[in-house]
C-alpha cells in the first residue's frame, strides 16, 4: 500500500466515524421509539410496536404546543423575511458614515445567545405595552415571535445580501429608463429577482423559529409552544413518546430534502438546457455571419 | 440616581442617534460632499417609507431597545410595583454584588457557586469550540477541496437533516445513550465490566458530550464556505514544491480560511456558553452551568432584575469572545458574519 | 419642435474627480452622432448625464430646447442601451421588448402589436417566447435594440452595444445598426472606443480625451483635419515629428527636430518658436520623393496583398510607418533609403497636453 492509498482509507475511516457520531444518537433514540419497553431503550428490544406514536398523537399539551409553533413560526416569516429584505437594501444604500453603526446593530442578534433575547424581549415589551397602553401585546405567542424574529431577521438579511451583491443595478436602471417607477422598479425587478432568496429566507424562519428553544423559553411566557412543552416532558423523565417525536421531525425534514433536492435538480437541469440552447443559437450566427 | 426617569431617556436614546445622522447626512449633502439621488428619490415614497419603518422596527423595538432596557433593568434593586418609582427605585449596583458575593450587600465572601459556574462555563465552551474546530475541519476540507461534485452533495444532503433536528431531541439522544439505564451502562454491564451502572449524568459526562454535539453542523458549514473559496492551484502548487502536509494546512488552507474558522468559532462558542437546553436535560443535580443558573433568577427566584444583570454579564462574556477573535484574527465583523 | 440634444458647458464631478469637463454641443435630430475616445474618458458618462441617472455639476443637457434638470430617467424622452445590456433576465423576450410599455399602461393587445413589429424590426420574428438566457449574443444585441426602441423615443443612446460580441458578428452588427437608424428616423448617440465603428457608422463624430471634447466634426475632417495632437494620433494611425517651428506663414510652417527640417500645413496659425507636432499620414509618405525628405531604415515589411506596411526606423531612433499601394514596390529589408511626404499632406499642432 503507498502513502495515497493509505490516506485514501484513513479518510474514508475519519467521514465513516464522524458521520457515525452525527447520526448514531439520533438513529439510537430513533429506535427506542419503536420498542415496546416503557423507558427509552434500544437493549433489549422487546418487540415492535407504534404505540409511543399513538400516545404522541393523543398528547393535548403536545399538540396545543405545535399549534402555537405553527402560528408563531407564521408571524416569524411574516416579520423576518420582510424586515431581513428591507435591513438589506437599507445596508447597500445606507449613508457611509453610518453602515458600521448600523451592520453593528443588525448582526448582533446573530453573536448574542437566544436566551439573552428572550429576556430582553419580555423586559422591553413588558414595560413598554404597559406604559403605552397597548397592554394585548404582551401575549406569548406575540412576544416569541418578537423575540425570535430579531436574529431570524438577521439570518434573512444576510440570505438577501448574499444574493443582492451578485445584483446587477444596471437592471434597475434599465427599467427606470424605459420609464418605470421606482416603486415599479421595486416590484418588477428587484424582488422577482429576489423571490429564490425570498423564498428560502421564508423557509429558513420557518424552521429557526420552529426548532427554537433557547429564546421563546423566555419569551413565550404562561403559553406553550412544542419545544417547550418538548422540554418540560423531558426534564420529567424519559418516555419512547419523546423519541417517536424525534422520529416524526426527522421523517418530515427528509421528505423536505428529498423535494428540495428533486426540486433543485429540475433546476438545473433547465438552466443547463438554457444554455445549451444559446451554445447553439451563437454557433448557428456565427456561422451565418 | 433616581431610575424614574430611565425609560423615557432609554427610548429617546436610538431615535436621538439616528436622527443625528440623519442630520449629519443632510448637511453633507448641502455642502456636496455626498451626490446622488436622495434616498427617497432613489426608492420611491412607497417603498421608500417600507424600507425605514420596517428597518427602524427590526432595528430599534427588537434589537436595540430591548437590550438597552434589559441592561437598564439590571442596575435597579427588585421592587414590588406598589414601590415602583417611589424613593427606593434608584440606580444601585447591588446585582452585580449579588452575583459577587451572594448577598446584596455583604462582602464577607465570595459567591463560589456562579463565580465557579461562570467559569466553568466559559472554559467548557472554549474547550468544546476547539474541540468541535479539529472534528469538523478535516471533513469542511474534504468536502471543499477533495470531494467530487456527486459526493459533495450527498454530504450535504445528509448534513441537512440533523441540522434541523431541535437542541432538546439532540440532548434526549444524549440522555437515552448515558442515562443509569441507557445504552451504554447496558452494554458495559452486559459485557460485565460492570455491576453497577454508573450515572454519567450525575458525572456531567453526558452534559459535556451533548454540548460538543449539539452544534457541530454550526463549525461545518462556515468552514466549508471558507476553504470552497480556496484555489486547488494553491495547494498543488504548494505539494508540487515539496511542502509536507500539515505546512500546506497551517500555513495556506487556515490563514485563508480565517473568516470561516473565526465566524465557526464565535458561533459555537456563542452557543455553547448560552446553552439551556443540554444543561436542562443531561445536567446532573448540581447544576454547573452558567445559563440554567440565569434561568433559575428568572423562574426560581422570580427576581428579574437580578436575571438581567446574569443576562448582562453572559452578554459581555460574549462581546469580549468575539473581540477577541477579531483581534487574535486582524478580522472585521463583516466578515465574521458572513 | 425638433429633438435636437444640446450640452451647455457640461460638467460632470465625482467628489475631486473631473469625468467630463466643460462640454459643449449640438446633436441635431435625426442624427447618428458618435463619441469616441480611449477606455476611461467620460464617454459613458456623458451619456448617463444626457439619460438623466447623473445630473451635471455645471452647465445644461437640453433636449428639444427644454432644459433636463430635474427631469428623473424615466420622464425623458431617451433610451439607453447599456454597455452590459442589462436585458431581465426573469422575463421573456417578449416581456423584455414590451417592458417600456407595461409601465405606461397600454394594453396588452397593442403591446404584443409593437412587440411582434420590433420582433420582425431586429429579425428575431419567432423569438419572442424565449429566456434571454436562450439567445446568443447577436441576438441579446438586438433584444435590447427592440426594448428601447418599443418606448418610441426621441433619441437613443447606446453604450459600446457591440463591444461583446465576437468581431465577425460586430462587422455585421454595424451594418445593421446604421440601417435601423436610417429606417426609424431618430437621433442616434452612439459611444465606442473603436475609431473603425465611429468613421463607418456615424454622420459625426465628438472625440474625448480625459473628460474634454477635442474635436467634433465628420469622419473625414476628423481623419484628414485633425485639430489635436491627440485626435491626430488617436484616430487612425498617424507619424509624429515633433521640434520647433523656425518659419510660420499664413497656412503652412517648418519644423525642426531631430530629423531635419520639414514644411507642413498650419491650419491653427502657430507662431515661430513654438513647440510643435508634426503628423503625417503613412499612406502619405511616399518612397524616394523629394520634398521633405527623411533617411530612415527598413525593419519591417508586411505584405498585405492589396497593401504593404513598411516600418522604418529614422537616424534619431524613432519609427515611422509608411503603408505602400499595391502598385508601389517596396524596399528592401534593413536598407538605407529616403522618404518624404508632400507639404499638404502634413498638419503641425501644438504638442499634446498632458494632465
Ligand atoms: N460614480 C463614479 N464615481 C467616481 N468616479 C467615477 C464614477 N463613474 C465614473 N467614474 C470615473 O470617471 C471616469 C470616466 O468614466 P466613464 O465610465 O465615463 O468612462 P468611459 O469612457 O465610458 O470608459 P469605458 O470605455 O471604459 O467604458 C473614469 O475614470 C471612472 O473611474
Ligand atoms: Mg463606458
Amino acid at each position: 500500500m503507498n502513502a495515497r492509498q493509505v490516506m485514501r482509507v484513513m479518510v474514508g475511516f475519519y467521514l465513516v466515524l464522524f458521520f457515525a457520531y452525527l447520526f448514531g444518537p439520533l438513529i439510537i433514540m430513533g429506535i427506542t421509539a419503536f420498542n415496546t419497553a416503557p423507558y427509552p431503550t434500544v437493549i433489549p428490544f422487546e418487540d415492535f410496536t407504534l404505540q409511543w406514536f399513538d400516545i404522541l398523537f393523543r398528547d393535548k399539551d403536545m399538540m396545543i404546543g405545535l399549534q402555537n409553533s405553527l402560528k408563531i413560526g407564521v408571524l416569524v416569516v411574516l416579520i423576518s423575511v420582510p424586515c431581513g429584505l428591507a435591513g438589506a437594501i437599507v445596508m447597500q444604500q445606507v449613508y457611509a458614515r453610518a453602515r458600521s453603526l448600523y451592520y453593528l446593530v443588525v448582526v448582533s442578534p446573530v453573536l448574542t445567545p437566544g436566551v439573552i433575547i428572550g429576556i430582553s424581549t419580555i423586559i422591553f415589551w413588558k414595560d413598554f405595552t404597559g406604559a403605552t397602553g397597548i397592554g394585548f401585546l404582551y401575549d406569548g405567542l406575540i412576544l416569541a415571535a418578537l423575540g425570535q424574529s430579531s436574529f431570524i431577521s438577521a439570518y434573512c438579511m444576510l440570505i438577501f445580501l448574499s444574493r443582492l451583491q451578485r445584483f446587477d443595478h444596471a437592471l434597475e436602471e434599465a427599467a427606470l429608463d424605459l420609464g418605470a417607477s421606482n416603486a415599479q422598479v421595486f416590484r418588477h425587478i428587484l424582488i422577482p429577482y429576489l423571490r429564490p432568496a425570498v423564498l428560502s429566507a421564508a423557509v429558513m424562519a420557518f424552521l429557526s423559529s420552529f426548532e427554537n428553544y433557547n429564546t421563546t423559553t423566555f419569551a413565550i411566557l404562561s403559553d406553550k409552544t412544542l419545544t417547550t412543552v418538548l422540554a418540560g416532558r423531558v426534564r420529567q423523565g424519559s418516555t419512547p413518546a419523546i423519541s417517536a417525536l424525534a422520529v416524526t421531525i426527522i421523517a418530515i425534514t427528509v421528505a423536505g430534502t428529498i423535494v428540495y433536492e428533486l426540486v433543485k435538480r429540475r433546476e438545473d437541469a433547465r438552466k443547463a438546457a438554457q444554455r445549451r440552447t444559446a451554445q447553439d443559437a451563437e454557433r448557428r450566427e456565427l456561422a451565418a455571419a | 440616581m433616581q431610575a424614574a426617569l430611565g425609560h423615557p431617556f432609554v427610548i429617546a436614546l436610538p431615535f436621538a442617534v439616528g436622527l443625528l445622522f440623519w442630520l449629519i447626512a443632510i448637511r453633507e449633502r448641502q455642502i456636496g460632499r455626498i451626490q446622488g439621488l436622495s434616498f427617497f428619490q432613489r426608492n420611491g415614497t412607497a417603498v421608500g417609507l417600507f424600507l425605514i419603518v420596517a428597518v427602524a422596527f427590526w432595528a430599534v423595538f427588537m434589537i436595540v431597545l430591548p437590550q438597552l432596557f434589559m441592561v437598564e433593568m439590571s442596575f435597579r434593586p427588585k421592587l414590588p410595583p406598589s414601590a415602583m418609582g417611589g424613593p427606593r427605585d434608584v440606580y444601585t449596583l447591588q446585582n452585580y454584588h449579588y452575583f459577587l458575593f451572594g448577598s446584596a450587600t455583604s462582602s464577607a465572601e465570595w459567591n463560589v457557586v456562579h463565580i465557579r459556574a461562570f467559569w466553568l462555563t466559559i472554559i467548557a465552551s472554549i474547550l468544546v469550540t476547539l474541540g468541535n474546530f479539529l472534528l469538523c475541519y478535516p471533513l469542511a476540507f474534504y468536502m471543499a477541496q477533495v470531494a467530487t461534485a456527486a459526493r459533495l452533495r450527498f454530504l450535504l444532503l445528509l448534513l441537512i437533516t440533523p441540522y434541523w433536528v431541535n437542541e432538546i431531541l439532540r440532548a434526549f439522544a444524549f440522555r437515552v445513550i448515558f442515562s443509569t439505564g441507557g445504552l451504554i451502562n447496558k452494554l458495559l454491564m452486559g459485557a460485565g465490566l460492570l455491576s453497577e451502572p454508573i450515572d454519567f449524568l450525575g458525572l456531567d459526562v453526558g452534559m459535556y458530550a451533548g454540548l460538543s454535539y449539539a452544534y457541530l453542523l454550526l463549525m461545518v458549514f462556515p468552514l466549508y464556505n471558507a476553504i470552497e473559496n480556496l484555489p486547488k492551484a494553491q495547494i498543488e502548487a504548494a505539494r508540487d514544491l515539496g511542502a509536507p502536509w500539515w505546512h500546506i494546512h497551517a500555513f495556506i488552507v487556515m490563514p485563508f480560511a480565517k473568516p470561516g474558522i473565526a465566524s465557526g468559532c464565535t458561533l459555537v462558542f456563542m452557543l455553547t456558553s448560552g446553552a439551556l437546553a443540554a444543561p436542562l436535560v443531561l445536567g446532573g443535580p448540581r447544576s454547573l452551568w452558567f445559563t440554567p443558573i440565569v434561568y433559575d433568577r428568572f423562574y426560581q427566584a422570580f427576581n428579574w432584575p437580578q436575571g438581567s444583570a446574569y443576562a448582562f454579564i453572559l452578554l459581555l462574556t460574549c462581546i469580549a469572545f468575539v473581540l477577541a477573535v477579531m483581534r487574535i484574527g486582524k478580522l472585521s465583523l463583516g466578515e465574521i458574519t458572513r | 419642435m425638433t429633438a435636437d440634444v444640446e450640452l451647455d458647458g457640461v460638467t460632470v464631478r465625482f467628489g475631486d474627480f473631473t469625468a467630463v469637463e466643460n462640454a459643449n454641443l449640438r446633436i441635431k435630430e435625426g442624427e447618428f452622432f458618435s463619441f469616441l475616445g480611449p477606455s476611461g474618458c467620460g464617454k459613458t458618462t456623458i451619456l448617463r448625464t444626457i439619460s438623466g441617472f447623473i445630473d451635471p455639476s455645471e452647465g445644461a443637457v437640453r433636449i428639444g430646447g427644454k432644459d433636463m434638470r430635474g427631469i428623473g430617467a424615466n420622464k425623458r424622452p431617451t433610451a439607453l442601451i447599456f454597455q452590459s445590456l442589462a436585458l431581465f433576465p426573469m422575463m421573456s423576450v417578449a416581456d423584455n421588448i414590451g417592458y417600456g410599455l407595461r409601465v405606461r399602461g397600454i394594453s396588452k393587445s397593442i403591446r404584443q402589436k409593437k412587440i411582434d413589429e420590433l420582433l420582425n424590426l431586429v429579425a428575431l420574428g419567432d423569438q419572442g417566447a424565449k429566456k434571454v438566457d436562450e439567445l446568443s449574443g447577436g441576438q441579446r444585441q438586438r433584444v435590447a435594440i427592440a426594448r428601447a426602441l418599443a418606448v418610441e423615443p426621441q433619441v437613443l443612446l447606446l453604450d459600446e452595444p457591440l463591444s461583446a460580441l465576437d468581431l465577425k458578428l460586430r462587422q455585421h452588427m454595424r451594418n445593421e445598426l446604421r440601417a435601423i437608424q436610417k429606417r426609424v428616423g431618430i437621433t442616434f448617440i452612439y459611444i465606442t472606443h473603436d475609431q473603425g465603428e465611429a468613421l463607418t457608422m456615424s454622420d459625426r463624430i465628438a472625440v474625448m480625451n480625459r473628460g474634454r471634447i477635442e474635436q467634433v466634426g465628420d469622419g473625414r475632417s476628423v481623419y484628414d483635419a485633425p485639430r489635436t495632437a491627440f485626435v491626430a494620433s488617436f484616430v487612425g494611425e498617424n507619424n509624429a515629428i515633433t521640434g520647433f517651428i523656425t518659419e510660420a506663414a499664413e497656412d503652412y510652417a517648418v519644423i525642426e527636430g531631430k530629423l531635419g527640417q520639414f514644411r507642413g500645413t498650419n491650419p491653427l496659425g502657430l507662431k515661430k518658436g513654438a513647440c510643435a507636432t508634426l503628423f503625417v499620414r503613412p499612406e502619405a509618405l511616399r518612397f524616394g520623393a523629394p520634398e521633405n525628405p527623411i533617411a530612415a531604415t527598413t525593419r519591417e515589411i508586411a505584405y498585405e496583398g492589396n497593401l504593404t506596411h513598411v516600418g522604418l526606423r529614422a537616424v534619431d531612433g524613432s519609427h515611422l510607418t509608411v503603408l505602400l499601394g499595391a502598385g508601389e514596390i517596396p524596399p528592401v529589408m534593413d536598407a538605407q533609403a529616403s522618404f518624404g511626404f508632400d507639404a499638404g499632406r502634413a498638419i503641425i499642432l501644438p504638442p499634446q497636453q498632458d494632465g
